[in-house]
């Protein structure tokens, strides 16, 4: 016999859907079968159940082979390197739930270290915007239910987040929205058509690089301004009739990605942004939100925002928190040969750095902590397995519109292992020990 | 006759990728979704290759041997796109300007055919480049 698990939070991207079930078997141990999850969250759930899982800590050799330890061994190793280390990199924090967040910060604080999540690679820069210009939000519900402007502005929610458009922003009918998709009028600027664009009324291929151009453009165009026949590689004419439609709606909301983050401009490209958002609440009702990544990259600048001030790249290295994007961020931090040992957990910077700081990283003492073997693991000297938050044990995270959800376990985690917060109060009883506190 | 060509390249997520990575970054369809370059027609043209060869793209920040596949998501003639990962990250600009954030997109590289180089794994791609014994 099989039970059926409801309303189970998806453990993927910042949409985190709460409406996924799961079949597991009758003891709790194996899980079957995964529906209403898209593919990349139904995969997570079933590769949690792969037979050559590492459920144990190893630990490099000297010839480059891995040897099997304890976890009172691989605690032992990091608490090590992170208190004899004179400014540690504690980065990661995104893939995990907001209690382990806490005591990484509860550790962080004891030693002395710089604390950096994920968003240092996503939306640190929009961070960075928020902070210099504020940002007028709202939560996901109240898309669903009010908005008929939509506009995705260097995100692709299709390949990304791709339950957002049935569950939110496209598809759905809601309490002012009954309509679903024929009340919306959607809006894409991307420089690729992507799937995205597909199902847009509107694609602004826009040349790649040129967003503060063309949001400043639209920050013309809603006053009636004059603007050059072309910005961004986009006709004057196509501007004006985008910017009337935006006005012309109940609601706008602008969802905004790595295209604008990542792209040259960095945070000047989500000041305007934000600009645009402010000036469209002239007209009409307007909002703004960042498609955040992992599921909860948001909890970790939460819990961080809370205990520090600061909700990334926060340096605790002089024993008060301390925050300098530029400085005190992974990648500078690394290139310039600022830290002297590297923890990471709930991220993969192996795969998701330029290569130049990975390469730093396998020169330090280095620990990571994840449940899969990643490019992050292949670099590091320890290497420690956890459970699936989410998946093998709950715990908090917090949505792309700042809601909290509770995540859910709904399998055993292999026979013997540890989760993220258990590995961590072992680490910090570990820290508090040498460092006599 | 085939001569090497210059685009702009970006990097980002693509839902292969996302569930190839879900998957274990340690197995072959990771690098099948991203050990690829995205070329639009207009560029394969220019190259004077086949779908499907291998090529080395080169940046001023390194250099990586990818699979070129025509592009899934165009036309976007004069750009170019590999899936995040290690294969892109070896050749994006790792400069923050003093943001924090790598310039992952907009970077100018060169694509040349190289078809007798092998794509490497994600795992064997870092420990290799860690070791300094890439080519």
């Amino acid at each position: 016999m099989t039970k059926t698990v409801t309303d189970v939070v998806c453990p993927f991207c910042g949409t985190l859907c709460d409406d996924l079930e799961v079949v597991v078997s009758d003891d709790g141990k194996d899980l079957l079968e995964v529906y209403n999850a898209c593919a990349i969250g139904a995969e997570k759930f079933l590769h949690s159940q792969a037979k050559d899982r590492i459920t144990r800590p190893r630990m490099r050799q000297e010839d480059g082979s891995w040897k099997e330890i304890s976890y009172d061994e691989a605690a032992e190793y990091t608490a090590r390197i992170l208190a004899d280390a004179k400014k540690p990199l504690m980065y990661g924090w995104s893939s995990t739930n907001c209690e382990a967040q806490s005591i990484g910060s509860e550790i962080g604080e004891a030693v002395g270290a710089v604390m950096d999540n994920t968003a240092t690679v996503c939306h640190g820069t929009s961070l960075i915007a928020v902070q210099d210009i504020g940002i007028p939000s709202c939560t996901l519900g109240e898309v669903k239910n009010r908005a008929d402007r939509i506009l995705f502005w260097g995100c692709n929610p299709a390949h990304a987040h791709p339950r957002h458009m049935s569950r939110y922003s496209i598809f759905p009918r809601g309490f002012f929205t009954g309509k679903g998709h024929a009340g919306r009028k959607i809006i894409v600027v991307d420089p690729r058509v992507t799937d995205t664009a597909h199902v847009a009324d509107v694609h602004l291929q826009i040349e790649q690089g040129h967003d503060y151009e063309l949001l400043d453009a639209f920050r013309v165009a809603f006053k009636g301004e004059k603007l050059p026949d072309f910005v961004a590689g986009i006709p004057k004419e196509k501007i004006y009739e985008v910017a009337e439609t935006l006005k012309s709606g109940r609601f706008a909301i602008i969802f905004f990605g790595m295209g604008v983050t990542q792209s040259i401009g960095k945070n000047h490209n989500i000041d305007a942004a934000i600009a645009v958002t402010r000036d469209l609440n002239e007209y009409t009702k307007a909002a703004i939100m960042p498609m955040r990544g992992h599921y909860n990259v948001t909890g970790s600048g939460q819990v961080w925002g809370w205990q520090f001030g600061f909700p990334f790249a926060v340096d605790l290295s002089r024993g008060f928190a301390r925050y300098n994007p530029g400085e005190t961020t992974s990648n500078d931090l690394l290139r310039r040969d600022e830290v002297d040992a590297v923890f990471v957990l709930g991220s993969d910077p192996g795969a998701h750095f330029p290569f130049s700081s990975v390469k730093k990283i396998y020169n330090l003492p280095s620990v990571a902590i994840d449940p899969h073997e990643t490019p992050t693991t292949e670099v590091c000297k320890v290497h420690v397995p956890v459970a699936f938050v989410g998946v093998e044990v709950g715990g908090c995270a917090y949505r792309m519109d700042n809601v909290p959800i509770e995540t859910r376990k709904v399998v055993d985690a292999p026979e013997g292992m540890m989760t993220d917060e258990e590995f961590l109060k072992r680490v910090f009883a570990r820290v508090k020990a040498i460092k006599g506190v | 006759m085939t001569m090497a060509i210059r685009v702009n390249l970006i990097t980002g997520r693509t839902i292969q990728q996302g569930v190839a990575m879900e998957a274990g970054k340690e197995k072959p369809a990771y690098t099948t979704a991203c050990g690829i370059i995205e070329l639009d027609p207009a560029d394969f043209k220019k190259l004077g290759t086949f779908r499907s060869t291998n090529v080395r793209v080169t940046s001023n920040h390194g250099s990586v041997v990818v699979k070129a596949v025509e592009a899934t998501q165009g036309p976007h003639p004069g750009v170019a796109y590999i899936p995040m990962g290690p294969w892109a990250n070896m050749i994006v600009n790792p400069n923050t300007y003093s943001t924090g954030m790598p310039t992952f997109k907009g970077v100018p590289v060169e694509v040349d055919v190289a078809k007798n180089e092998p794509v490497l794994s994600s795992l064997e791609l870092v420990r290799k480049g860690c070791r300094g014994e890439l080519a």
